[in-house]
């Protein structure tokens, strides 16, 4: 009997916070001792998300790793996710043992050679093809700024993405090493699941996925449900063009979304998470599947998650095209395997989610900001951003702007601040025109309401959605017509079909707006258009069909001048209009 | 040359049974055979709705809601051109106009010599580098209509190519 005892003593651990304890150190221990070793050899980064892809950084990945072959360099080329820098993609950066991060934008492939034999082999960095330099060690060169001093880095606050673009998502080593998956231990270790979910209540986290939910109330829905399975479902489905960021995370540190997945199950008592993707996005598709693995593989996931009692399984999901499959029943309506349409709600997800169990769905964002919050505690969050809005906001720029990307900034912040200080504002001198925001049911703005605060309830007051985070913007070139009119093709071509206001009532609207650009417009077509809108938003389940005619409402609010003249006038006055379109032929009519 | 009969029923058989998407449905089953064959062949419809226990009508109804799928053997290569509000706003449409002429296409489809099927895609997730589109699977950004040209007629091969020319 006290041989046995002895035994329990020696496999196991004197009290149950010791042990588990020891099974992150080891993991700790392990990973701090392989990051040891990488700093001791020469390490190229580059940034192979989709928009370093879109730029070429595949194919200067390929160029690094021969460049580094053909001088018997033993070199890690790390294929990074992305800083958030898409303008300067591709973007490299290159270290000596020991040295400063010198990262060089827009390398070309031809340009891989050079810079392999100057700053890896003879060990001096390029000073005058430098963007920028990060860390301690080498002295900079004089007009070198630092990655922080970069415009479009300066004022960032980066929780979620504080190790985008820094760490190899393929190695969960380097997360592990980096902090990560200290809040799960934290929160394993010595904190209950009521404890986890006051943490983050506490934290003020809102749901980043548009609706902006208090995380920790939600959660607090499915802690009240009976289990024993019960589903934590994070959205990547991210269909709103003009949004990368959730696919930015998942590309760049696939672990933070896990380790959020698993501490909300644990929160929750869930049993099993699912990741859902959009099938075709092999990047992001491809890192969460290896990082699921991979957590398998260090008993991150499974049974007894670093020897505690507690247990989750998580699992990747593919979705068809469909950009309805966001909406939280037809996602689970999907994951079944069905066409993605949504359900009748109530029952809630909370009582009757996937698969007839109860479920919590929370977007990649969402789940990303939770490992930090757990971890460092609930200031670490709600210190930043405004009274009701806490955190930060991540988001994408894209279109007629000097530095397209993604960045995350405390919220509060103006979009003037965001789109003219970090991002540089329109090209070309340029005046910014319009900001279409959230996603194409969101909402337009002028390029008159700059003042407007990043912040949930401002941008809501000024007839607009911060939404997932997504802004294109437009300058003066843009005709706000001819936005409309495809901001409700891409409506039309993605309802379900299952409410036929929706249906028809998008189909019908984006022929009153061809009409209109092709100007055959009359006098009855804007208020036909707010009929029909109101239909939609009387006869539709989900928000695509309610929310069906923000954009033609916002860009009246804003633009009703230009509707004019191309219904009164018959003419378009950014000149964009020519009556050619080409779109898809396809709809789920 | 594309499996046929028996080959292609075992070749079915086959990826459905090492598939890695997740719980075995309907959809994730067709993603599979998309992946593996390109296409999903009137069997492989047979073969997921004896595999998940649903009806031929249940799996053609999901098969036909995703515009992932299509139901004749694929061409050698695929183009997706994203018609996307940013990429629509850094001038896709010029991009797609060259694209379709280059291809001799009036819409989106396969060239009548089957070489190349052309997609519109409603966002390839590259936004910052709009306009894009993917070259097999391979996106490509920041396009001019003439860089859209080029890259295309690299990738499709102008020779021996009727619809090329």
């Amino acid at each position: 009997m006290i041989l046995w005892r002895g035994r329990e003593w020696l496999f196991g651990a004197p009290t149950f916070f010791s042990r588990m304890t020891q099974a992150y150190e080891s993991l700790k221990q392990q990973a701090t001792a392989r990051q040891q070793a990488l700093a001791g050899k020469p390490r190229v980064r580059i940034g192979t998300a989709l928009c370093g892809q879109a730029a070429g950084g595949l194919e200067v990945a390929d160029a690094f790793r021969e460049a580094a072959r053909a001088r018997s360099l033993d070199a890690t080329v790390s294929q990074v996710g992305c800083l958030g820098l898409c303008y300067a993609e591709p973007l490299v950066d290159l270290q000596w043992p020991g040295g400063p991060r010198v990262f060089y934008g827009n390398v070309s492939p031809e340009e891989a050679s050079g810079l392999v034999e100057a700053h890896l082999v003879r060990g001096q960095p390029v000073w005058e093809r430098a963007l920028a330099v990060s860390g301690d060690g080498a002295t900079v060169s004089g007009d070198v700024l630092t990655l922080e001093a970069l415009e479009m880095m300066k004022g960032q606050v980066r929780i979620a993405l504080r190790n985008a673009g820094h760490i190899d998502p393929a190695d969960v080593h380097e997360y592990i090493a980096t902090g990560g998956y200290a809040g799960l231990d934290r929160a394993l270790s010595g904190m209950t699941p009521q404890q986890v979910q006051e943490m983050v209540g506490a934290s003020g986290l809102r749901g980043r996925g548009g609706a902006a939910f208090p995380t920790g109330t939600k959660w607090r829905f499915l802690m009240g449900s009976p289990g024993p399975v019960k589903y934590i479902l994070c959205n990547c489905e991210e269909g709103d063009p003009g949004a990368f960021n959730d696919k930015g995370i998942l590309e760049s540190d696939p672990h933070t979304l896990v380790e959020g997945m698993i501490l909300a199950g644990y929160t929750t008592g869930a049993s099993n998470g699912v990741i859902f993707i959009r099938h075709g996005h092999e990047g992001p598709v491809e890192r969460a599947k290896a990082a699921v693995r991979d957590a398998y593989g260090l008993g991150l996931l499974g049974k007894n998650i670093l020897g505690s009692s507690f247990t989750f399984n998580a699992e990747v999901s593919l979705v068809g095209e469909s950009y309805v499959a966001g909406e939280e029943t037809a996602l689970m309506e999907a994951i079944e395997g069905k066409r993605s349409m949504p359900r009748f709600r109530p029952p809630f997800p909370a009582a009757y989610g996937v698969w007839g169990k109860p479920s919590n769905i929370n977007n990649v964002k969402t789940l990303a900001y939770v490992p930090e919050i757990v971890a460092k505690g609930p200031t670490v969050f709600s210190g930043v951003g405004t009274e009701r809005s806490k955190g930060t906001a991540i988001l994408c720029l894209t279109g007629a702007i000097r530095r397209p990307g993604m960045m995350e900034v405390p919220m509060g912040m103006t979009l003037h601040q965001a789109l003219e200080g970090l991002a540089g504002g329109a090209p070309g001198g340029k005046k910014i025109k319009l900001l279409q925001t959230g996603g194409p049911l969101g909402g337009v703005l002028g390029g008159d309401q700059l003042d407007v605060p990043l912040d949930f309830d401002a941008m809501a007051r000024a007839g607009a959605i911060l939404g997932s985070g997504g802004i294109i913007v437009a300058d003066e070139t843009t005709c706000a017509v001819d936005l409309t009119r495809v901001l409700m093709t891409f409506c039309q071509f993605e309802s379900c079909g299952k409410c036929f206001p929706c249906r028809t009532g998008m189909t019908h609207m984006m022929e009153v707006l061809e009409r209109i650009c092709r100007f055959q417009g009359e006098s009855i077509d804007l208020p036909l258009l707010e009929r029909v809108g109101a239909s939609m938003a009387a006869g539709s389940l989900c928000g695509h069909g309610q929310l069906g005619f923000n954009p033609v409402r916002s860009a009246l609010r804003f633009f009703g001048d230009e509707f004019k003249a191309h219904i009164e006038s018959k003419r378009c006055p950014a000149g964009v209009c020519n009556g050619e379109y080409l779109t898809p032929q396809r709809a789920r009519r | 040359m594309q499996p046929r009969g028996d080959t292609l029923n075992a070749t079915i058989r086959k990826a459905l049974e090492s598939h890695g998407n997740g719980a075995v449905t309907v959809l994730s089953s067709l993603l599979t055979l998309e992946d593996a064959l390109g296409y999903i062949p009137p069997e492989a419809i047979e073969e997921v709705a004896h595999l998940t226990h649903t009806t031929v009508n249940d799996v053609w109804g999901v098969a036909s809601f995703y515009p992932n799928f299509r139901f004749e053997p694929p061409c050698e290569h695929v183009v997706e051109v994203c018609w996307g509000p940013t990429c629509h706003l850094m001038g896709a449409p010029a991009v797609m106009k060259e694209v379709l002429a280059t291809l001799g296409l009036n819409t989106e489809g396969d060239t009548p010599d089957k070489r190349v099927t052309l997609k519109f895609n409603t966002c390839l997730g590259a936004c910052a580098q709009g306009p894009v589109m993917s070259l097999d699977h391979h996106l490509v950004g920041r396009l001019t209509p003439q860089e859209a040209g080029k890259r295309l007629s690299g990738v499709v091969g102008m020779k021996g190519n009727r619809s090329l020319q």
